[in-house]
């Protein structure tokens, strides 16, 4: 398997506050690779570096050996590094399918005042979008509310549908920002099968920040994990387990939450 | 509506608008609603810009700043330059949507209040300019503004000179009535087709757009160029009707105007600020009869719409068609 995304010492400082500190790994073509760690631990400055939504004080992140940081968050987003978010973020006054029709912004040939002025091309481009999103439909299984408004979906279907804007960019790279929060287990269990489908229908390089444990050592090939702003740990779920630093991270920090 | 009930209804209006307006007019003696609708339609004009700045989430009370500039650019052109009217159109246009790059670029960085405080302040800073720059004669304005000349293309007579006509006041109506037409018809155009649904991304989620790769800073910039630009050409006609043009042309009052054609028509509807502008003008003028309460009666019914129907009046439409 080849390298497809590397970190090297990234950094992020502001002000005196060090958030993310000289973090290293790369991961693999085809991967599904987690950042784990405990609150605080500097997990979605991670994200942010690597989908270049803040900039880097130092290092850089690499996607097939050329720099993507400090580039804008639509240019990384053209290379293939697509990232969904945390908060439920979606197109809410648009129906399911508009959003993910509109997300195909990055794939169309048409120029702007091509679509204006209806070209042939543009209309080619519409017709494969729509054709595209009932296909990403289809594949979620987000049939039954295809013309529903974003802002009436219950939380499970915005995931899903955060995953759907995401696929419809054809990302190389899929950055899912906690993408089991909130959910019980058997929504988790369906996110998992879903995301491992998305990895091995779409080939889609997919790299996570999850708090859930079981999901995510059932889900990752490798976990990364971070304390305080650094790396103290790499490998497969099993390894991490049974790695002590990783142990005292997660104990020590619940002991200071009680000391408090 | 089908395609063939939408092309009924554009040539329902447009018969209107050119052929049944000008003639009930005519029969009804009403010279003077000549002028006011010629102002009604090309106000609209701003306000569609406004419109337009509206639509990817920004709240746009600056576009009388582009509307006199708009102005200057046409009535010095006409006075120095002696260039005709109609190739200033487009220039002032263009120059408005030039300078709302420069400016655009740096303050469209800013959402909600503070970029509606900024193009507030634009408004203001036009009318000082206007007032300092050498060329621009100062308070004193400049007056007397030659009205169109003949524009022919080839040898060929597309307008003829207005001073020739027995009632330019009709002709300047159909110019200010195809030009709205004309507007209209691109922002339905835009909203409809990709670059609306961009823009549309754009009010919704600014992060969420840039991460499924759309150039926000430059679609930002770009819709509030096309928004400048009909500010601009709106403020060159008025000079073209008025043939003067003072720094006090287009005040701030006339800025939170096309802001409130909007609002009152609806921010959700392309035609909302032109009804809006049309509702709003004549509002106002029928409200004179009341004398000293004219202000007091128009901001409660302002309010009292707001309150009532926050999506404006066209947003009546689809209650009655979720109702039936």
């Amino acid at each position: 398997m080849s390298v497809i995304l590397e970190v090297k010492g990234a950094t992020k400082r502001y002000g005196g506050l060090v958030a993310v500190n000289n973090v290293s790994f790369s991961v693999n073509e085809g991967e599904i690779l987690s950042v784990i760690g405990p609150n605080g631990a500097g997990k979605s400055t991670l994200f942010k570096l690597i989908a270049s939504f803040v900039q880097t004080s130092a290092g850089e992140v690499l996607l097939r050996g050329e720099r993507i940081s400090d580039l804008a968050p639509h240019t990384v987003a053209r290379k293939g590094v697509v990232r969904t978010f945390q908060e439920t973020t979606i197109f809410k006054s648009m129906t399911v399918r508009e959003n993910i029709i509109v997300a195909h912004h990055l794939r169309s040939r048409a120029s702007l005042l091509g679509f204006f002025l209806g070209t042939g091309l543009a209309k080619a481009d519409e017709a494969l979008f729509a054709e595209s999103a009932d296909g990403i439909i289809d594949f979620l299984g987000l049939q039954s509310i295809r013309d529903e408004l974003a802002s009436n979906l219950p939380q499970g279907h915005l995931r899903a549908l955060g995953m759907a804007i995401g696929l419809a960019t054809q990302p190389t790279v899929l950055l899912l920002d906690e993408p089991f929060a909130g959910m019980n287990h058997d929504e988790t269990m369906h996110m998992v099968a879903l995301v491992r489908r998305l990895r091995d229908e779409r080939r889609v390089t997919v790299l996570l920040v999850e708090h859930d444990m079981p999901a995510v050592m059932k889900i990752s090939d490798r976990i990364v994990v971070l304390n305080f702003g650094e790396k103290i740990a790499e490998g497969t779920p099993g390894e991490i387990q049974n790695n002590p630093k990783v142990i005292e991270a997660y104990l020590g920090a619940e002991d200071a939450a009680i000391g408090m | 509506m089908s395609n063939k009930q939408r092309w009924a209804a554009v040539a329902f209006f447009l018969l209107v608008v050119l052929v049944v307006v000008p003639a009930a007019i005519a029969a009804s003696g009403r010279v003077d609603l000549y002028y006011t609708l010629t102002a009604v339609a090309l106000l609209s004009i701003a306000s569609a810009g406004v419109w337009l700045t509206f639509y990817i989430g920004r709240i746009n009370i600056g576009q009388g700043a582009y509307a006199l500039v708009g102005g200057y650019v046409s009535a010095l052109l006409i006075t120095k330059g002696d260039i005709s009217f109609w190739w200033t159109l487009p220039l002032a246009g263009m120059f408005c949507a030039l300078l709302s790059v420069l400016i655009g670029l740096p303050i469209l960085r800013l959402r909600g209040v503070y970029f509606a405080m900024v193009t507030l302040v634009l408004t203001e800073v036009s009318r000082l300019t206007a007032l300092a720059l050498p060329f621009t004669n100062g308070a004193k304005g400049i007056t007397s503004i030659k009205l169109p000349a003949e524009l022919n293309i080839f040898g060929l007579t597309i307008i003829p000179d207005f001073s020739t006509l027995a009632n330019p006041k009709l002709g300047f109506y159909w110019m200010a009535a195809i030009m709205m037409v004309l507007t209209y018809a691109v922002l339905w155009r835009i909203v409809n087709s990709r670059l609306g649904h961009l823009c549309r991304s754009l009010q919704q989620n600014e992060e969420l757009a840039s991460s499924i790769g759309v150039n926000i800073a430059w679609l930002r910039v770009l819709a509030y160029a096309i928004s400048s630009f009909f500010g601009g050409i709106a403020g060159a006609s008025f000079v073209a009707i008025s043939q003067s043009l003072y720094p006090s042309s287009f005040q701030i009052t006339d800025s939170v105007n096309f802001m409130l054609n909007c609002f009152l028509g609806g921010l959700g509807f392309v035609f909302g600020p032109m009804l809006g502008t049309l509702l709003l003008y004549f509002g106002w003028d029928l409200l004179f009869a009341t004398g000293r309460f004219q202000l007091l009666i128009y901001s409660s019914l302002m309010i009292a719409l707001m309150l009532w129907l926050p999506n404006g009046v066209l947003s009546l439409m689809d209650r009655k068609g979720a109702r039936s």
